[in-house]
C-alpha cells in the first residue's frame, strides 16, 4: 500500500515536470495570439483574437518563411554532406589497410574534444580572404568532414559489416565503389539515419557562425533572423508579436521531432556509448 | 608462388581504395577545420585588425589576457552559469534516472516522460533565448504576471530576472538546465539499461536499500559514462555563447553590469565588432586561452574521476 502511494506521488512529480517542460510552449502559444496589453495585463490560457494583428507586425518586419527556405537550403545539403562522406570516411577507416590510418584516426579523436569555436577567428580569416562572405559554401561545404559522426559510424560498421559479404562481391567482379553504393550504405543505413538527424538539427539550430558569416537579412537562416529581434524595439514592444515570431520559428523542428523523437533520442543514447 | 604474388598485389590495389575514400574528407578537414585551429594559434601571436599583414608580438597578447580582468570576469561568470546549470541538470537527470530504474516500482511511461523531457532541448537556442526574455520580462512578462496572481509576489513588486547581476546569470543558468536535462537523462538512462538486470536483482534479494544500490552498483557501473558527459558538458558549457548573448540587451557587452558576459562572448567582442578596430589577434589568444584552461580542468577532471575508487 505504501509503495503504491509512493508510486503515485512519483508520477504526479514526473508529470508536474513534463509540465514544466511544455508549459513555456503552451504559454507561447496562447500569447502569440493575444495583443500586447493583454498579455502586459495578466496571463490566461485562453486564446485571444489578435493573432491577425501579431501576424502584421512581424510580417512587416521581416520575411520569416524566407529564413525558413534559407535554412532549409543550407541544412538539407550539409546533412547530406555529412552523411555520405562521413560514412565513406568510416568504411575506409574500418576495413581497408592503409598507410597513415592511424594517425587519421588519433587527428579525428583530437578534433572530436576540440570545441568548434577555437579555430571560429582562423575559419572567418580564411572565408574572407577566399571572398565567401556572405556566402552559403562556407556553411555547406565544410559538412564534409564530421570528426564526431565519422567516429560513431566506423565503428557501427565494424559491428554490422560483414567482411565475407565484401569478399563474396570481389569475387563476383565488383568494383570498391559498386560496393560501398550497393551494399555497405544500405547496410549502414539505421546508423546513418541516427546520425542525421542529430546533424540536422545542429544545423537548423546553429547561430554563431552563420551569424558572423552572413551579413544580409535576405541570406540570414531562420536563427539568425530571429536573433535580429533584438535590435527591433517596436516588436519588442508588442510582446504578442514576439512570440509569435518564436512560435513560427519553432514549428519546423517540431514537426520533425514528433516523425523523428526515435532516431533523435536513440542517437544521443548511442552517443554515450562511445564513452 | 607468382599466383600469390598477384593475389597480394591485388590486394594491395583494393586496400589503396581506402586513400581515395577518405580524401574528400581529408581535405575538407585539412582547409576548414584543421588549418583555421592552427591559424588561430598563429594569429594569437600577431597584431591582427582582420585586414592587411598581421604583425608579429610575441606573447603579449596572452600577457594581457592574464593582466585583463575582463577576461577573469568572463571566465568566472561563465564558470557560474555552467556549474549551476550542470549540478541542476545531472541532479535531476540522476533523480530521474533512479526512479526509472528502481526494480520495485517498475514505472511505466519511460518512453513519453523521455520525449517530452528532451523536447526543449531540440528547439534553437535563439527561440528558446527569446521566449524566455519575453515572459521573464520585468514589467510585462508573463512569469510575473501569473507569480503575482497566485500570490507568490506581491503586485507591484516584480522580480527584475534579467535585470539584477545577482539574478540574471542564475536564471541563464536554469533555462539552460531547463534545455539539457532531457539529454542528460536520456544518457544516463542508456547507461543503466546498459548494466545487466541480475545485479539489481541481487542487490534486492540481498535487501540493499534503493541508496545503497543506487551507490554501491549504479553509480559505480555508471562512471565512464559519467566522466564522458561530465567531460564534454564542460567542454561545450564552457562555450556558452547564444543564451547569454541573447537574454540580455547589449549583445556582447552581457548586462545587467556585464554578468552574463561569457569568455566566448568577450572573445566575440574583440574578434567581430568594432569594424576597421577590430583586435582579432587578440581575441585568437583569448580563445586558446580558454581552451588550455579547458584542457586543464578536463585532464583533472578525468584523474579525479578515474581513481575515486
Amino acid at each position: 500500500m505504501a509503495t503504491k502511494i509512493k508510486k503515485v506521488i512519483l508520477y504526479i512529480a514526473l508529470i508536474a515536470l513534463a509540465a514544466l517542460c511544455l508549459l513555456p510552449f503552451l504559454m507561447m502559444m496562447v500569447n502569440a495570439t493575444r495583443s500586447g496589453n493583454e498579455i502586459m495585463g495578466s496571463f490566461t490560457l485562453i486564446p485571444g483574437n489578435s493573432l491577425k494583428a501579431n501576424w502584421k507586425v512581424v510580417s512587416s518586419f521581416f520575411n520569416i518563411f524566407k529564413g525558413m527556405l534559407n535554412s532549409v537550403i543550407v541544412a538539407v545539403p550539409a546533412t547530406l554532406l555529412t552523411a555520405y562522406f562521413s560514412s565513406m570516411t568510416a568504411f575506409a577507416l574500418a576495413i581497408y589497410k592503409f598507410r597513415g590510418k592511424n594517425v587519421l584516426f588519433v587527428i579525428i579523436l583530437l578534433f572530436m574534444m576540440i570545441p568548434a569555436q577555437l579555430g571560429l577567428l582562423g575559419f572567418y580569416d580564411l572565408v574572407s580572404f577566399l571572398h565567401l562572405v556572405n556566402s552559403y559554401i562556407p556553411l555547406v561545404i565544410p559538412a564534409v568532414a564530421a570528426p564526431g559522426i565519422v567516429f560513431f559510424l566506423k565503428q557501427y560498421v565494424e559491428s554490422t559489416l560483414p567482411p565475407a559479404l565484401l569478399e563474396a562481391a570481389r569475387i563476383d567482379g565488383a568494383g570498391e565503389l559498386y560496393i560501398f553504393h550497393k551494399i555497405v550504405l544500405p547496410i549502414m543505413s539505421p546508423g546513418i539515419a541516427t546520425m542525421s538527424i542529430g546533424a540536422f538539427i545542429g544545423n537548423w539550430n546553429s547561430y554563431l557562425t552563420p551569424m558572423i558569416l552572413l551579413t544580409t537579412k535576405e541570406k540570414f537562416t531562420l536563427p539568425v533572423l530571429i536573433a535580429t529581434l533584438n535590435s527591433s524595439t517596436d516588436i519588442v514592444a508588442n510582446q504578442g508579436a514576439t512570440y509569435l515570431a518564436v512560435a513560427i520559428s519553432v514549428i519546423p523542428i517540431l514537426i520533425v521531432f514528433c516523425f523523428c523523437s526515435k532516431y533523435i533520442i536513440s542517437s544521443i543514447s548511442a552517443g554515450s556509448v562511445k564513452g | 608462388m607468382s599466383n600469390t604474388k598477384t593475389v597480394k598485389k591485388k590486394k594491395r590495389n583494393i586496400d589503396n581504395t581506402g586513400y581515395l575514400f577518405v580524401l574528400p574528407f581529408v581535405i575538407v578537414f585539412l582547409v576548414f577545420s584543421v588549418y583555421p585551429v592552427l591559424r588561430t594559434l598563429y594569429l594569437s601571436f600577431m597584431n591582427y585588425k582582420g585586414f592587411g599583414e598581421p604583425t608579429p608580438v610575441g606573447l603579449a597578447n596572452y600577457a594581457r589576457v592574464i593582466k585583463d580582468k575582463f577576461f577573469w570576469r568572463a571566465l568566472w561568470n561563465t564558470v557560474k552559469i555552467w556549474g549551476v546549470n550542470i549540478v541542476l541538470q545531472l541532479g535531476l537527470a540522476f533523480l530521474l534516472t533512479i526512479v526509472f530504474s528502481d526494480v520495485k516500482y517498475k514505472m511505466k511511461g519511460l518512453g513519453i516522460f523521455r520525449t517530452i523531457y528532451y523536447l526543449p532541448n531540440i528547439i534553437a537556442a535563439t527561440s528558446v533565448a527569446f521566449l524566455f526574455k519575453t515572459l521573464l520580462d520585468w514589467k510585462y512578462g508573463s512569469v510575473n504576471n501569473v507569480l503575482m496572481d497566485l500570490g507568490i509576489i506581491a503586485k507591484g513588486a516584480q522580480i527584475n530576472w534579467l535585470g539584477e547581476p545577482g539574478i540574471a546569470p542564475y536564471v541563464v543558468s536554469v533555462v539552460s538546465t531547463w534545455m539539457w536535462f532531457g539529454n542528460s537523462f536520456i544518457v544516463l538512462m542508456a547507461g543503466v539499461q546498459g548494466i545487466s538486470k541480475d545485479y539489481f536483482e541481487a542487490a534486492a534479494i540481498d535487501g540493499a536499500g534503493r541508496w545503497k544500490t543506487f551507490g554501491k552498483i549504479t553509480l559505480p557501473l555508471l562512471r565512464p559514462i559519467l566522466i564522458y558527459v561530465s567531460i564534454t558538458s564542460l567542454i561545450g558549457g564552457l562555450q556558452m555563447f547564444d543564451l547569454p548573448y541573447l537574454m540580455n540587451d547589449k549583445g556582447s557587452a552581457g548586462n545587467p553590469a556585464g554578468s552574463l558576459q561569457t569568455v566566448v562572448m568577450y572573445l566575440y567582442k574583440f574578434g567581430f565588432e568594432g569594424g576597421a578596430r577590430k583586435q582579432v589577434g587578440y581575441a585568437s589568444a583569448i580563445a586558446y586561452s580558454l581552451f588550455i584552461i579547458v584542457m586543464i580542468v578536463s585532464v583533472i577532471q578525468f584523474k579525479v574521476m578515474n581513481k575515486e575508487d
